[in-house]
């Protein structure tokens, strides 16, 4: 129990996706500029993540095996992109609501680095499939803060006053460059 | 190599297969119908016909829930719009929705305006620019007419007013004919 615990910890915080893994950068700047947007996007990829996760270690455990791990990269981004499909029509059928609130960010997810890094970091650190649930899962919620937290700060920072030279994107990585040393703070914590 | 190959094969067709399947199971059936529809409203987004804005009031008319005399910023030509998209007899709008008015737009009266942001809350285009104890304006460009934001207004400094016909605004007209039942 208490190692499920830290594992979550671990990948929220002290492992996190974005800011100390680097990962999945591409949607922390491209959807932080509106809070709404940012959190539409943090759910679906919340969700691809966590179900991702799980359905790539399956792949890996029985399908591929220690033979064919060069396959893993290969089949991980079609099974995971599968899962994308899947979801985006499930959501378009079953829940039209939540489908267009997250709208273009759903189908984007395919594309992000950190679902399709985070089944890899997985598979190569041995785990079982509740622990590779809860990587995943712990890596949405570290990806879905981050992401809200940034968001947040650049919306502030539009009314803030920047010198010009570092308007737009400048104080932007800027920003999350010393929101990257904030998190190395909790460095320790757990593994 | 071969099972590399048929493993990356047979997950494929597996995943082709579930896909293709959900693809038949959640087919989603949006009618055309309610974006024909939604194209001819004015998209004021007032509400004036009983319903949160013009793309529920163009599902509603699609589902034969709602009846198309229900558009006072559509006006006739709207209505006739309408009739002839769906096949059915026009007719005169229903008066419990109002009567069809000139376009006009909404104009605050700065000198009575307290700030007090209630018109901004309720304007559905964010046409009215403003902020807490600071004097609000509409940007007219930006109004639709709707009338939502005089209601809330605690000084009734909002009036509408009709926007003259001039060089910028004029449109030539389409061929009108009164609506008559047969």
């Amino acid at each position: 129990m208490e190692n499920y615990l830290l594992i979550l910890v671990g990948t929220v915080f002290v492992n996190n996706v974005v800011l100390v893994r680097i990962l999945g950068l591409c949607p922390f700047m491209g959807v932080s500029k509106r809070l709404e947007a940012s959190i539409g996007m943090a759910l679906a990829t919340a969700f691809v993540l966590t179900l991702g996760s799980g359905a790539s270690f399956l792949v890996d455990k029985y399908l591929l095996g220690p033979d064919l791990i060069f396959l893993r990269t290969l089949s991980f981004i079609v099974v995971i992109a599968a899962i994308v499909q899947f979801t985006e029509m499930y959501l378009h059928k079953q829940q039209p609501l939540l489908y267009q609130v997250l709208g273009i960010y759903l189908p984007l997810i395919t594309t992000n680095c950190a679902v399709l890094g985070i089944p890899l970091i997985i598979v190569q650190e041995r785990h079982n499939l509740l622990e590779a649930l809860l990587i995943g899962f712990g890596g949405a919620v570290g990806f879905s803060l981050v992401l809200i937290i940034f968001a947040g700060l650049r919306e502030r920072l539009e009314s803030a006053e920047v010198p010009a030279i570092f308007r737009g994107s400048a104080i932007a990585m800027i920003t999350a460059g010393l929101m990257s040393i904030a998190f190395m703070g909790f460095a320790g914590l757990a593994k | 190599m071969s099972t590399a190959l048929l493993i990356m094969i047979g997950l494929a067709l597996f995943l082709g297969l579930v896909l293709g399947y959900a693809a038949i199971k959640f087919k989603v059936t949006e009618s055309p119908l309610v974006q024909k529809i939604d194209a001819i409203l004015p998209q004021t987004q007032c509400g004036q016909c009983g319903f949160p804005g013009c793309k529920p009031y163009a599902t509603a008319i699609a589902a034969g829930e709602a009846d198309i005399n229900q558009c006072p910023p559509g006006g006739e030509e709207g209505i006739r719009k309408l009739a002839e998209l769906l096949g059915v007899d026009p007719k005169p709008l229903n008066a419990e929705h109002g009567a069809p008015k000139p376009k006009s737009v909404a104009v605050i009266d700065e000198n009575l305006c307290i700030g007090c942001t209630l018109c901004i809350q309720a304007c559905p285009v964010d046409a009215i620019l403003g902020t807490a104890k600071h004097m609000h304006t509409v940007i007219a460009k930006e109004c639709t007419g709707c009338e939502l934001c005089i209601p809330p207004c605690p000084v009734d400094c909002i009036s509408m007013q009709v926007v003259q016909e001039d060089l910028a605004t004029w449109k030539s007209k389409y061929p009108l004919y009164a609506i008559r039942s047969a």
